[in-house]
């Protein structure tokens, strides 16, 4: 076997996961959209993604997005209570991330209760995930 | 000459013995053979074998977990059946696996534990532990880290000559 036979089917495979992932995020904003979303803007996301909410548990402190993931989404986090090391959100250095539309949704649904003490509205969803996408 | 080869025979013959054993099912615990488990609760923990508690406390654990131990792990509803029922049929209670009958017959008829730890014979068996190997050694700090010290613990064998304990060459209990 040849090594310059790899190389198509590598960049074949990496296009793949960037079309897989750009049809399941697409897919989510259709879905947020008919759940009652107007257009999702990215730095209104991003906005969300930095800001923090009070941490019912311990007086003056706060809760964010970035208290698990970190504030940079290029580095690996780590879970504030159980210290599992979370693998970097951005898509651009872990292709794994946006591609299972379940697995979206299930952090969503238990990281807006965390975090904002409630879940969030398809709009808050779709914004957040416009943003993540372009990292 | 019969006597030299007498002992490695019979330990031949025990070993084919264990292995047969093993191979019919019978490890301590059975291990974890459902896929959605493996991958939803291995996301978090280590995928505790659900032959380490009793039903109704797998059905109770699973119908709260948005608060699970501190924690959101709230799933999709189709998933969160299917975990119960798995849990559920392979529950302490209901395994012919010899720890796990023994974990099955320490927990009160009225008793419902929802953390292994606490289900009387796991304490039993732990009940000597110095601070300095669990609580304040860094790699277990818990009692729920089953595999920080219990190095087949995925395969649902919880030996004591299994037993390894980070930081500590060895441990005589």
């Amino acid at each position: 076997m040849n090594n310059k036979r790899g190389w198509p089917a590598l960049i074949g495979l990496s296009l793949c996961t960037a079309v897989a992932q750009a049809a399941v995020v697409d897919d989510m904003l259709v879905g947020y959209k008919a759940a009652g979303a107007a257009g999702f803007d990215a730095a209104r996301g991003e906005q969300l993604w930095h800001k923090t909410f009070p941490d019912p548990e311990a007086a003056g402190k706060t809760r964010g997005c970035g208290t698990c993931h970190t504030d940079n989404l290029k580095e690996r986090g780590k879970h504030a209570s159980t210290g599992k090391v979370i693998e970097p959100l951005a898509p651009s250095v872990n292709k794994e991330r946006l591609t299972d539309p379940k697995f979206i949704e299930k952090w969503f649904t238990r990281n807006c209760k965390w975090v904002l003490g409630r879940a969030c509205t398809p709009q808050e969803k779709g914004d957040v995930l416009s943003f993540l996408r372009k990292q | 000459m019969t006597k030299q080869f007498a002992m490695p025979l019979l330990g031949c013959l025990l070993a084919a013995l264990t292995a047969t054993a093993t191979a019919a099912g019978k490890s301590d615990v059975a291990p974890v053979n459902d896929e959605l488990y493996a991958k939803e609760c291995g996301a978090c923990h280590f995928a505790y074998p659900p032959g380490l508690l009793p039903a109704r406390s797998w059905e109770k654990l699973f119908s709260q977990l948005s608060e699970h131990f501190g924690e959101n792990a709230e799933l999709a509803a189709d998933d969160v059946k299917a975990l119960t029922t798995y849990a559920a049929a392979n529950a302490a209670d209901r395994s012919t696996h010899p720890r796990s009958q023994k974990i099955a017959r320490s927990v009160k008829a009225g008793d419902t534990p929802l953390r292994i730890t606490e289900t009387p014979y796991i304490r039993g068996e732990h009940r000597e532990l110095p601070r300095k190997i669990l609580q304040d050694n860094p790699q277990v700090q818990s009692l729920g880290k089953c595999n920080a010290c219990h190095t087949h613990a995925a395969q649902g064998s919880f030996n004591e000559d299994e037993i390894k304990i980070p930081g500590f060459d060895r441990w005589e209990n």
